[in-house]
């Protein structure tokens, strides 16, 4: 595919350039290798940036995080009600399919990416819980005859935290009204073990390297400038046997659907954002950077170059949305 | 027209380069600058214009017109439905702007009332009684502001733009110069005034539904005597939209009432003390 070439050919240049111009790697955007921006450089007129899409329109890299971050602050208070309002609930599904996919046991640490308002995690959190309660009866009933040392250990369990130490969830995302908001969730809805709220840019995290058993990413990669960025981030800080989970819009393939979504989209969807939230030009954003982002496979092929083994791609409501997983080995 | 397209310019700039900007009451005014800072050019006729399909704008009309029926204190709601509603009340108004020498002047020069564009040191240095500073204590006493008035957004006519937010920035002069604070009761006068002149849909929704919200002593008084002379002086008057407002400053109130044919009011209502009031207009 031509996005792993230029992905090849770009490392290739990179590592060829790194000892000539060492000065270009503190990148203002983030981007490890600037050598595709020095030969730019060569024939423009002296304009660093390359320039991104934002929805239909063409922006400046650097700018585009800054804009998306303002999108997502004006957007935060009411971004619930509007997500219940624009898939007509429908989005609740689609997260609880990306836990089921998921499956993950108790005693997993997660990295819910541009977490946000904390959906997926507080869902990781339940079903870990349920997960973890089940095991626990099932253990209880092949137990017939306890020993007298298990009976202790059961009276001491009783007064542990429902939830087991090592099940952790982190929310990281780049905006802190979002965050913000997610707090406030958590706490109306009782969720506090376990949990942690971080600010960071996905496409550097601050975390080390090997810390994660599952990345989630859902609906916030279509934001990120870079998204290869993201992906090799991803990689690095999952622990080998990780899996990389992303749940985000895409191409439907049956032409009736996507015709009626299509019209659904940008017609409904931008007056529900001025109705409900006030803000017609977020949510016109929003229905273009759905646009714009790759289909399915497209995006299975990105993963793949990134270094995810066992990549593939589920596709939920008839490829409004697709779940992409992959494995770090 | 190639003097009012200049003008045209004028008013494009003031909106564009907007240092003396207000509240947009539900927006921050930071959302304003997301989307204009970057650009000197813009989507659309105007800056702020979002072009729409008659599909948008039924769909707008709706679903505002709900939300504004719910919660009135929306009143960038209240402003989207009377943008998408009236059309041809805007057209007509325009029409009756160009026919009047005055009203043509305002359509070319374009101006605009927000407190960076008003002299304020020199009206509050007017006699009692002109328009001028009786507007002021209007604004004082009321604790209202005249850039608190929402942009336009969906007109898709740079011209009637301005006539939907010259009637916008208007609205405080008319509780002004029919003599109503800006309570219920006031807002409600005010708005069957609006009504009987200018027809917009929403001033006629606003003046059919606010009532609902008066107490029965107020209701009295509105059936009574305050309905009637507003009908009654809102059909009679001059277009208000055609009046210079800006050159008739050191005018005294009464004179200019009696110019617009407007009847003095029957009752002497008080400002309330407490804010927020609900605004009707828009």
């Amino acid at each position: 595919m031509a996005a792993s070439f230029r992905l090849l050919a770009r490392r290739a240049l990179c590592h060829s350039t790194q000892i000539v111009n060492p000065a270009y790697r503190s990148g203002i955007t983030g981007s490890g290798c600037r050598a595709e921006v020095t030969i730019c450089r060569c024939y423009s007129d002296g304009s660093e940036e390359k320039s991104t899409h934002f929805g239909f329109q063409t922006v400046p890299e650097g700018e585009k995080a800054e804009r998306v971050y303002k999108v997502f602050e004006s957007v935060a208070k009411k971004y619930d009600v509007m997500n219940d309002a624009m898939s007509l609930g429908i989005h609740r599904l689609w997260k609880d399919m990306l836990l089921h996919i998921m499956n993950p046991q108790p005693g997993t640490r997660l990295l819910d990416t541009a977490g946000g308002t904390g959906d997926i995690s507080f869902r990781f959190l339940e079903y870990t819980r349920s997960m973890q309660e089940r095991q626990q009866r099932m253990a209880v009933k092949s137990n017939q005859t306890p020993s007298w040392q298990d009976i202790a250990d059961s009276y001491a369990a009783e007064d542990a935290d429902t939830v087991l130490p090592e099940t952790r969830a982190v929310v990281c995302d780049i905006n802190k009204e979002m965050l913000k908001v997610g707090k406030e969730r958590a706490e109306s809805q009782g969720y506090s073990a376990g949990l942690s709220w971080v600010v960071g840019d996905a496409e550097e995290l601050p975390f080390d390297d090997d810390q994660f058993d599952i990345y989630t990413i859902a609906f916030g990669i279509r934001n990120v400038t870079h998204i290869e960025q993201a992906l090799q981030e991803a990689l690095r800080v999952l622990k080998p046997g990780g899996r990389f989970m992303c749940l985000e819009f895409s191409k439907v393939s049956n032409p009736l659907l996507s015709k009626l979504y299509d019209a659904y989209s940008f017609q409904v969807i931008p007056v529900l954002g001025e109705v409900i939230a006030g803000d017609w030009k977020s949510y016109q954003y929003l229905v273009e950077s759905i646009r714009r982002f790759p289909d399915q496979e497209t995006f299975k092929n990105m993963i793949e170059d990134a270094g995810f083994f066992r990549v593939q791609y589920f596709n939920l409501t008839g490829g409004v949305v697709a779940v992409h997983s992959g494995f770090k080995l | 027209m190639g003097v009012s397209s200049v003008h045209a310019l004028q008013w494009k700039s003031l909106l564009l380069n907007n240092r003396c900007f207000g509240r947009y009451g539900v927006l921050g005014w930071r959302q304003y600058s997301v989307w204009n800072s970057v650009e000197d050019q813009y989507n659309g006729l105007y800056p702020g214009h979002i072009p729409t399909n008659p599909v948008q704008k039924a769909l707008l009309a709706v679903g505002s017109g709900v939300v504004a029926l719910q919660d009135p204190y929306r009143h960038d709601m209240v402003a989207v439905l009377g943008e998408t509603t009236g059309h041809l009340a805007l057209i007509r108004l325009r029409d009756r702007m160009r026919n009047n020498p005055e009203g043509y002047s305002i359509l070319i020069e374009r101006p605009r009332i927000r407190l960076c564009t008003l002299n304020l040191s020199r009206m509050s240095s007017l006699p009692e009684g002109s328009l001028g500073r009786e507007y002021l204590n209007f604004l004082e006493k009321n604790r209202v502001t005249p850039d608190s008035r929402a942009d336009v957004k969906f007109v898709d006519n740079e011209e009637l733009a301005y006539v939907m937010q010259r009637y916008r920035e208007v609205h405080d002069l008319m509780h002004t110069l029919l003599g109503m604070p800006t309570n219920m009761l006031g807002e409600v006068a005010v708005k069957w005034f609006e009504a009987a002149q200018t027809g917009l849909p929403m001033c006629i929704l606003g003046a059919a539904l606010g009532p609902l919200r008066l107490s029965a002593s107020r209701l009295q008084s509105l059936m009574t005597s305050l309905g009637p002379w507003a009908l009654r002086s809102g059909s009679q008057a001059r277009c208000v939209l055609s009046v210079f407002y800006e050159r008739r400053w050191e005018q005294n109130l009464e004179e200019l009432r009696e110019e617009l044919n407007i009847e003095p009011p029957p009752l002497i209502l008080t400002a309330s003390k407490k804010a927020p009031t609900a605004d009707l207009h828009q």
